[in-house]
C-alpha cells in the first residue's frame, strides 16, 4: 500500500485529492432530548447534588460495560451447574457474585437447549442490557432487524450466518416490559476440560443476543 | 397472583383494541391467540405512565408464547416455531374454547 494507513485505495502522493469533510458532532441537530439532558445535568451540578466528576465517572463505567461481562457470567454458567440456576433466576444476583454491578434493571437469562435455539428483539424501541453487555449494536437498533426477525426469524439468521435446521425450534423474544434479557448459548462440543477464561473467548455479543452461536476456531 | 383469573398454561387472546398513545402490546400480537407461559413481572401501567401519571395499581405482566403460524398465518419456517411477549394483563381475555 502506497498511501497513508487510513486510506484504503493507493493513490500517487501529491495528486489533487479531496475527501468530503467529516462533520463535527455539532453539526448535527441540538435535539430536544439532548437539550433535556444537558439542562437536567446543568441543574443537578448547579444545586449541588451531584459533582461534574461523579457524573463523568458515571459515564466512564457505564461506556466502559462491554459483552466481555456477559461471556463471564455464560462461562460460569457451563462450568457451574448451581451457577447456572442461580443465573436462570437472577442475573443481577448471579453477576454481583463475580464482582459485576449489572445495574437496577432486572436482567433474565433464556436457556439455549439441545433443540431450541433463542433470540431476541425489542420491537417498540431497543431494550438491551446496557449495563451488562454495554451499547447495543446499531442493527439491534433498526428498524429492518426490529421488524422482520419477529417476521421471518430464520431468514435474518441466515443472512448472520446462522442456518438452523427445521428440527430446531426458533423462539424470538420481543422484549415490551420492565426488563433486559439475554441469551444464556449452548456450551460448543470440544470445549471439555476448558478453563473459564478460554469459554468466554468464545461467547460474543451476538452470542448474547442471539443471532450467533459459540463455535470452536477451527485449526 | 391468586386474584388473577391468569395462570401458567392457559390459553388466551390479546384484546383487539387500537387505543390513541403509548401501549406495550405490539400491534402484530393483537387478536391472537397464545398460551401463558409465566409471569414476567409486575408493573406500573405504562399507558398512564407515559403521560405521567403513576399508573398504579400495577398490573401483572404475562409472558406469551405464539405460534409464529398464528401471528403470521403465511409464516415458512417450520410450525413449532415461536415467539414470547411480556403483555399486560389489562390486554389479556381468556380463551375457552381448548382446542
Amino acid at each position: 500500500m502506497n498511501g497513508p494507513l487510513d486510506h484504503d485505495h493507493d493513490h500517487e502522493h501529491g495528486e489533487p485529492h479531496r475527501h468530503p469533510p467529516r462533520p463535527d458532532l455539532e453539526d448535527g441537530p441540538y435535539t430536544w432530548h439532548m437539550a433535556l439532558t444537558d439542562a437536567v445535568a446543568d441543574l443537578l451540578l448547579a444545586k449541588g447534588l451531584i459533582t461534574a466528576d461523579e457524573l463523568r465517572r458515571t459515564v466512564e463505567e457505564i461506556d466502559a460495560k462491554s459483552p466481555a461481562l456477559g461471556a463471564r457470567l455464560v462461562a460460569r454458567a457451563w462450568v457451574d451447574p448451581a451457577f447456572k440456576a442461580r443465573l436462570l433466576a437472577d442475573v443481577n444476583a448471579a453477576a454481583a457474585e463475580l464482582g459485576i454491578d449489572a445495574g437496577g434493571i432486572p436482567i433474565r437469562a433464556i436457556e439455549c437447549g439441545p433443540g431450541e435455539h433463542h433470540v431476541i428483539v425489542c420491537t417498540l424501541c431497543s431494550c438491551y442490557p446496557r449495563l451488562l453487555l454495554g451499547p447495543p449494536p446499531d442493527w439491534y437498533k433498526a428498524r429492518a432487524y426490529r421488524s422482520r426477525v419477529v417476521r421471518e426469524p430464520r431468514a435474518v439468521l441466515a443472512e448472520f450466518g446462522l442456518e438452523l435446521p427445521a428440527d430446531v425450534r426458533v423462539v424470538v423474544h420481543d422484549s415490551t416490559a420492565e426488563l433486559r434479557f439475554m441469551v444464556l448459548p449452548r456450551r460448543p462440543e470440544g470445549t471439555e476440560g476448558w478453563d473459564e477464561e478460554r469459554l468466554a473467548s468464545l461467547v460474543t455479543r451476538d452470542c448474547l443476543i442471539g443471532v450467533a452461536v459459540p463455535r470452536v476456531p477451527e485449526g | 397472583m391468586s386474584t388473577s383469573p391468569f395462570r401458567p398454561g392457559q390459553r388466551v387472546r390479546v384484546k383487539a383494541l387500537f387505543p390513541p398513545g403509548h401501549c406495550r402490546t405490539p400491534h402484530y400480537t393483537r387478536g391472537k391467540c397464545g398460551r401463558i407461559l409465566d409471569l414476567l413481572d409486575i408493573e406500573p401501567d405504562p399507558q398512564e405512565r407515559a403521560y405521567g401519571r403513576p399508573g398504579l395499581p400495577p398490573i401483572p405482566v404475562w409472558r406469551v408464547v405464539f405460534a409464529q403460524r398464528e401471528l403470521w398465518p403465511d409464516y415458512r419456517g417450520p410450525a413449532h416455531d415461536e415467539l414470547v411477549v411480556g403483555i399486560f394483563e389489562s390486554w389479556l381475555e381468556p380463551v375457552e374454547d381448548d382446542p
